[in-house]
């Protein structure tokens, strides 16, 4: 009896040896804004939902599918309106409880309610069922082939936590309710939270049950997460080796840190496009210097304007080499990105110049540019030196930089002319792009649709993505959408945004196309 | 004196609410908090859906009443970037802020005091010059600058002391401190310093003056002449006298460094209320801000009562009217 005692005591000590501590201290700018996982579509805020609780789909790091709690799924044989997804069977919550087919069906409801952030995602979905245990269906209004896809922070909760703690409903702001699950997080997910002060430390720490404990490196056994605010410091806290890792360098300082010895940066493109966007549709404009008509208007003007922009010397001077110069809005991971088009941004001031001349501006414009300054990369000092680019060929701009709270209001409420926007694309699909920059402004889409650009013939192809489940052919309407895009010149690309995240060399990890690491992939030696 | 005081109080409760008001006209210029609260995917039904529900399409003076009338509850909403109460966010921010305008207060004052003294009594000497040249920086650079130097130097040079954060903090009641742990200690020099250098060098200077000033006195001379030692003329009658103007600044200056603590603590991630407010303005969440810049001119209109009152006390042209009526 003492014997096997003894024996026991020794085997434990000998895992817990085994599974070395690894302790990772993690920073970047912003701190997720609730625990709530259907409260907020933000990055940071899914990042660290990414670490507690699971949705039935993951990108993996280089931002491919991955079953997480759903291991298949699959368009229903008989009725292309239905999705069958298979549950992963024996996983458990933190707490001990089952994860079954009725949580998905009560998160998947959750995500669909009025209050919650992630509703719009979901707005295709009519009804969602148990078959069993492991089995669910989603029933769209229609043929939805993307569906998939739309689920990949969707994450999926414990009825029957939720129910006991009074965290059915989501987050409710105005209401003037603070509900358990903002400041509370139970999930099946690689980590448990250990202890939480916003803005300030997040503690989490391995789940030692977890489904996928031999399927992921999980070499992290627990993360110290700390927002640092202040760009300077937070490289300070890197190089002084106060944390292990951040997201966010900013572009001065990748030198600084590559050259020190035992940090490394490590780079990818970021499914992130940065763009200007022109008010075309209005007959006269309020920002410029030309009466009774709008230059925008003009194609050759539009395209002169592009012509003008010279991307690899933002690239050079701007970005330090930290961009890859765009010719469409779309990230090179989007289905219907191609080679072609996005190479197809030439700059050449002659021909520019006498596009110009041919739409009757020989002697240029003025008008307005406004831009944000603390939303992406350096998008002030782009502006600016789009602003001189554009002086080459007679349109004399007048830069209006303001902050982001600011700065979208206009874009939204159609109060600008000409302006910078960056877009990503979550569901890595045109129809994405499409719905909210290239449809008429509407009820449901086109809400980011600032150029006034408005063709029912383009409408209606947005529209038949939805439900075409014929892959090959809603391809083909997705490069005909294209087409119409590039011609008309509804935008002005200007590069893709290239991500960095800083590390000591002992963390093993790749950089993620939408810049939220999840630390069951990191090795750490 | 009690028609001086009430007259007083109900001057600051009047400023309180002019402080208000202009407050509320400006939250219109940050920006639009619900672009931020709904993200990219939201509809235009949703946008109006909630500034209809947070009563943004309310003129600001009726938010500012509504505001009003909530706070005299003692209910200042909910945070939109949190969903948490402010009230709740703002009492477990105010010890790091505190904490640490208490510190760099008493760094400020005494540091102040001492090299205003030596730079006085040897002001010909080099390192009296020294120290006036390089206080001369202190004055000038800006406060960011000098935050970003010197986790520069004892951060990522020297190793010595953390860039960011507060440490581990003790809780204790509703009150978290970092005095009580060796990193929470270390955590605050940095910080204390970089907050507390520019009122140091006001002090010290102000010090500096005075004291020469008193130094040229008549009582003085005599007392050099009555051979009383050099060490009891300049500490025990120079300087007493010299106190007098550095602790009506010192007290002014005390809710400057509370109000102004919002640079420092951005630089150096210290997680108090001037943080909170900075990452209020960003994201347009009103409820904080508005609490905030509440709390901010309470403080004030509080310290200046209370100077006032102790005017009275100590002034008795002030007590005039009241020794007429009386006997």
């Amino acid at each position: 009896m003492k014997k096997t005692a003894i024996l026991a005591a020794a085997l434990l000590a000998g895992t817990s040896i085994g599974a070395s501590a690894e302790t990772l201290r993690w920073a970047r700018a912003g701190d997720s804004l609730t625990l709530d996982p259907h409260a907020q579509n933000e990055g940071p805020t899914h990042t660290l939902s990414h670490q507690i609780y699971e949705p039935l789909i993951i990108r993996d790091m280089t931002g491919a599918f991955q079953p997480a709690l759903a291991t298949d799924w699959a368009p229903k044989a008989d009725d292309p309106n239905v999705w069958v997804f298979n549950l992963r069977q024996g996983v458990k919550y933190h707490d001990g409880s089952d994860f079954t087919a009725e949580d998905v069906v009560f998160s998947i409801n959750r995500a669909k309610s009025e209050d919650s952030n992630m509703k719009e995602l979901l707005s295709s979905v009519v009804e969602v069922r148990a078959v069993d245990d492991h089995t669910v269906e989603f029933v769209t209004d229609g043929p939805n082939p993307i569906l998939p896809s739309n689920l990949t922070n969707m994450f999926i909760m414990d009825k029957g936590w939720a129910e006991a703690n009074d965290a059915v409903e989501v987050q409710d702001v105005e209401g003037g309710e603070t509900t358990f699950a903002a400041t509370n997080a139970m999930g099946t997910g690689a980590y448990k939270l250990v202890s939480r002060e916003p803005d300030v430390k997040t503690v989490l720490t391995q789940n030692e049950n977890y489904w996928g404990k031999d399927t992921f490196p999980m070499d992290v056994t627990e993360i110290i997460y700390t927002p640092i605010q202040n760009a300077a410091t937070r490289v300070a806290a890197l190089l002084s080796g106060e944390v292990d890792f951040i997201q966010d360098v900013p572009v001065q300082d990748l030198g600084r840190v590559a050259e020190t010895e035992g940090l490394v940066v490590k780079t990818a493109p970021q499914n992130r496009v940065i763009f200007f966007g022109m008010n075309m549709g209005a007959d006269d404009i309020a920002n410029d210097d030309v009466e009774g008509k709008n230059p925008l208007a003009d194609v050759r003007v539009r395209k002169a304007m592009s012509m003008a922009i010279n991307r690899e010397a933002i690239k050079q001077v701007v970005m330090r080499g930290q961009s890859q110069p765009a010719g469409m809005i779309a990230p090179p991971f989007v289905n219907g990105w191609t080679e072609e088009m996005d190479s197809s941004a030439q700059t050449d001031i002659d021909a520019a110049k006498a596009l110009m001349e041919e739409a009757g501006y020989a002697d240029g414009f003025s008008i307005q540019l406004d831009c944000p300054n603390d939303r992406y990369v350096n998008d002030e000092a782009i502006c600016q030196a789009a602003v001189g680019m554009l002086a080459q060929i007679g349109i004399t701009v007048n830069l209006d930089a303001k902050p982001k709270a600011q700065h979208f209001p206009l874009i939204t409420n159609g109060e600008t002319d000409f302006y910078m926007l960056g877009w990503g694309v979550p569901t890595y699909d045109s129809e994405y792009i499409f719905n909210f920059l290239v449809h008429t402004r509407g009820e449901d889409r086109g809400s980011w649709n600032g150029t006034g650009f408005s063709n029912p013939e383009v409408d209606e192809m947005i529209v038949s993505l939805a439900s075409e489940t014929d892959l090959e052919k809603r391809n083909e309407t997705i490069q005909s959408i294209w087409n119409v895009v590039q011609d008309e010149q509804l935008y002005i690309p200007i590069h893709h945004q290239v991500l960095n995240w800083g590390m000591t060399d002992a963390v093993g990890i790749e950089v993620s196309p939408e810049d939220d690491p999840k630390f069951k992939f990191f090795t750490m030696n | 004196m009690l028609a001086y005081i009430i007259r007083r109080v109900l001057q600051s409760v009047l400023v309180l609410l002019i402080v208000g008001l202009v407050a509320f006209a400006m939250f219109s210029f940050v920006g639009d908090p619900v672009d931020n609260m709904l993200g990219q995917e939201r509809t235009q039904a949703d946008i109006e859906r909630l500034r209809q529900q947070l009563g943004l399409d309310q003129p600001f003076v009726v938010q500012y009443w509504r505001f009003l009338e909530q706070a005299a509850q003692g209910n200042f909403g909910l945070s939109y970037r949190q969903g948490r109460p402010v009230a709740e966010i703002l009492m477990e921010r105010l010890p790091a802020t505190l904490e640490l305008a208490f510190v760099s207060g008493l760094l400020a004052l005494f540091g102040g005091i001492a090299l205003g003294i030596f730079t006085a009594i040897r002001r010909r000497g080099i390192p009296a010059n020294v120290i006036m040249t390089v206080s001369l920086i202190g004055v000038s650079l800006p406060t960011f600058l000098i935050g970003i130097l010197l986790i520069y130097v004892f951060s990522v040079e020297l190793g010595w002391l953390p860039s960011f954060g507060r440490g581990e903090v003790v809780q204790i009641g509703g009150w978290t401190t970092g005095f009580l742990t060796e990193s929470g200690l270390k955590a605050l020099i940095l910080p204390a310093i970089t907050l507390g250098l520019y009122q140091m060098t006001l002090i010290m200077r102000l010090v500096r003056t005075e004291m020469l000033e008193v130094l040229r006195m008549d009582y003085i001379r005599f007392a050099r002449a009555r051979g009383i030692r050099e060490k009891s003329i300049n500490f025990r009658h120079a300087l007493k006298n010299t106190l007098v103007p550095v602790i009506t600044i010192t007290g002014l200056q005390l809710g400057s460094i509370i109000a102004f603590a919002i640079i420092t603590e951005t630089v150096f991630q210290w997680p108090g209320v001037g943080l909170l407010f900075i990452n209020a303005i960003q994201f347009v969440d009103i409820p904080v801000m508005a609490a905030y810049l509440m709390m901010i001119s309470v403080m004030f209109v509080g310290i200046n009562l209370i100077v006032d009152m102790l005017y009275f006390a100590i002034d008795p042209r002030l007590r005039v009217d009241r020794t007429a009526g009386g006997h």
